[in-house]
């Protein structure tokens, strides 16, 4: 170990030196932000429904634009009990001429505001004691980035609602997981002999269990929520973790500044919390960041099968799996949760990589 | 070597209890029951209905005559499924979960031992990069992603293959299954064999060979004996895994495999069949998992003195 600095500083060399890394930490965290504070910037509400506007495609038109027009004033010109003679657009107005057989309840006016798509009506002429109605009506100008869902939703922002909770999964589950198995790993490793033989017996036992089946089999059983999923993807996902540390452990109580704490007199659990849990953290770190990713695979894969989030809220396996359900109509419904949940797994998986060969002496 | 298949076979007959007492016991606590159904039966029936299948005796009964019948080989009959035994359904659907196991372990295999060789022999070059990059790319792709763009591009849009079904296991039936199980796969290995490879390739043995002039491809066969230890020891589960079927692969293209019975059998609370597909799935684990480590004894002689 010779150079400039201390191991951390050469650390943080080689991890600079891992372009992939940095990349993936920097889309990371804009994903991160992006979803954080990107619902409340789209103008959209995530469940706010455009009935007039569903499975729209992604781009940046803004709607409601000729094609979604029309109908839309139709079905309004029906409930005000109306037929729409002409309908012009002047700029952001729209000159709306109605006519009935009966006299038109200006009462019935409120439907237009109240479809999402247009602003408060003004008469501007009356024909044929309100027969003949000439309106003046702002029309709204919406954008949808990403599309609209088969409700009429904003795509963008339910992908990034939906990505708040896929993160916070990823995130909990691998705390909880690494709570535990940090912990097992550390008191078995510390322990030694039987007590660690033991405790590693159990965790060859777990290894041997069809773990899926089991989250799957709980969720079903158990009506599927968040917190029993998070539970399940814990208990699934802490046994690498114990491994981990575990090995570490074995070979840190043999070192001196250990024996030296001992004969010091310090309790086994002081022991473990200030000398050992903390020299075990760089393996644990990359195991926990490569933990990550997968966690949020499982969760979206118990999402697509409707066992894991419900209704109403939402992660990318509920939107991918709704996607997957409209893809021949709708192929941009798909796309972009999936494109959300690929692009947090690969820098996921690329930072992970980065740690692991910066974290390796021999390589670089 | 026998001594050590009996007593690691020996040592999953614990396991499985343990999976058996577990499953049937979580099972039981779970609220609901196999005969709920959207028009409620009266309660004579519902009776009746229990005590055909002696779900009327107190639970531990239950579990010991479960035990007793698992010892006999049966699996029991299926809650859900009328007229069929557990043994029956599984008997269906295995062989469906394992051609496409088998096919997409072989698959994944050829091209992820193949690719990670190939990028660990040109480490740093524009091959290794491509296919480490590709790697976490189809790690990344779940499944359930892949399987539907697989379906729009050769299914609807080029119409070469069909979208779903199983037809009695006609190949064209099986391409896309089989891609969509592979792919991550193939990304795994490639990944796996490349850093072990590599590490290998590192060591004073094989710089020895290099020294002496021994062909280069005498060499690489020296080098992946030791470098495939890893590799085995992830085929174990990763074989265990794909042959008790996806339930999402078989959910997306509509096959009659393990995974789909799984399913279906846990929504209807069939008691029998959940544990019967565990119960398969855990052993298959356990053998698989010894199958593996035999494996790695045979590649590497300092492994078989301490196991």
């Amino acid at each position: 170990m010779s150079g400039q600095g201390g191991p951390g500083r050469q650390f943080l060399g080689r991890l600079v030196r891992e372009r992939g890394a940095i990349t993936a930490l920097v889309v990371l965290t804009l994903l991160a932000a992006a979803c954080l504070v990107g619902p409340a910037l789209t103008g959209h509400a995530p469940d706010r429904f455009y009935p007039d506007l569903r499975q729209l495609p992604a781009g940046l038109t803004p709607q409601p634009d000729a094609a979604h027009l029309t109908p839309a004033l139709n079905r309004i010109a029906f409930r005000m009990r109306a037929r729409v003679v002409a309908a012009d657009r002047v700029g952001d107005n729209l000159r709306l001429v109605l006519a009935a057989d009966q006299p038109i309840d200006r009462r019935s006016l409120v439907y237009l505001p109240r479809s999402d798509l247009f602003g408060p009506a003004v008469v501007a002429a009356n024909e044929d004691d309100g027969r003949r109605l000439t309106l003046e009506v702002a029309v709204k100008r919406l954008r949808f980035l990403l599309g609209t869902d088969i409700h009429g939703r904003d795509l963008l922002t339910r992908s990034l609602v939906a990505g708040r909770i896929s993160l916070a999964v990823g995130l909990t589950a691998t705390a909880v997981a690494l709570l535990i198995g940090v912990t097992y790993g550390a008191v078995a490793g510390f322990a030694g002999g039987a007590v660690d033989a033991a405790m590693m017996r159990v965790v060859d036992a777990l290894y041997a269990l069809p773990f899926v089946f089991f989250v799957i089999k709980l969720l079903v059983f158990f009506r599927a929520s968040l917190v029993l999923m998070l539970l399940a993807i814990a208990a699934v996902e802490w046994l690498d973790m114990a491994r981990i540390v575990r090995a570490q452990t074995l070979s840190l109580r043999e070192r001196d500044f250990v024996r030296a704490a001992r004969a010091l007199g310090l309790p086994a659990a002081g022991i473990i919390r200030r000398h050992v849990v903390p020299n075990t953290l760089g393996p644990v770190a990359v195991a926990a960041t490569l933990l990550v990713p997968r966690v949020i695979l499982l969760e979206s894969f118990l999402s697509f099968l409707g066992l894991g989030v419900q209704e109403p809220e939402t992660s990318w396996g509920v939107l991918i799996a709704e996607g997957a359900r409209a893809i021949e109509a709708a192929p941009h419904m798909l796309a972009a949760p999936a494109t959300f949940l690929i692009a947090t797994l690969v820098c996921l998986n690329l930072l992970g990589d980065g740690l692991t060969d910066a974290l390796d002496p021999r390589a670089g | 070597m026998i001594g050590l298949v009996l007593r690691r076979l020996g040592q999953g007959v614990p396991t499985l209890l343990a999976v058996v007492a577990v499953s049937f016991f979580l099972m039981r606590l779970a609220p609901g029951g196999p005969f709920d159904l959207e028009r409620p039966l009266s309660p004579a029936a519902m009776e009746n209905l229990r005590k055909v299948y002696g779900l009327d005796r107190p639970l531990i009964v239950q579990f010991g005559s479960y035990l007793a019948s698992l010892i006999r080989g049966d699996l029991g009959p299926s809650f859900s499924f009328r007229d069929m035994t557990v043994a029956g359904l599984i008997g269906r659907g295995l062989p469906v979960s394992a051609t496409l196991g088998v096919l997409a372990l072989a698959v994944s295999c050829c091209l992820g031992i193949g690719l990670g060789c190939a990028a660990a022999l040109r480490r740093g070059g524009w091959i290794d990069r491509a296919i480490g990059l590709s790697a976490a790319l189809t790690l990344s792709l779940p499944s359930f992603v892949v399987a539907p763009l697989l379906q729009i591009a050769f299914g609807l849009t080029l119409r070469w293959l069909p979208l779903s079904g199983w037809e009695d296991g006609d190949p064209r039936h099986l391409v896309l299954p089989v891609a969509t199980l592979a792919l991550p796969q193939v990304g795994a290995l490639a990944r796996l064999t490349r850093a072990s490879l590599g590490e290998v390739l590192r060591t004073q043995p094989i710089r020895t060979m290099r020294a002496f002039g021994l062909p280069p491809g005498r060499v690489v066969r020296h080098a992946l004996r030791g470098a495939l230890l890893p590799v085995v020891a992830y085929l174990g589960p990763l074989a265990a895994a794909l042959l008790t079927g996806s339930v999402v692969v078989e959910t997306i293209f509509g096959l009659p495999g393990i995974g789909r019975y799984f399913v279906e059998g846990a929504l209807n609370r069939d008691y029998t069949l959940v544990m019967g597909v565990v119960l398969l799935v855990a052993a298959l684990v356990i053998v698989l998992n010894l199958a593996a480590d035999l494996a790695c004894a045979w590649l590497d002689p300092r492994l078989r003195t301490d196991a």
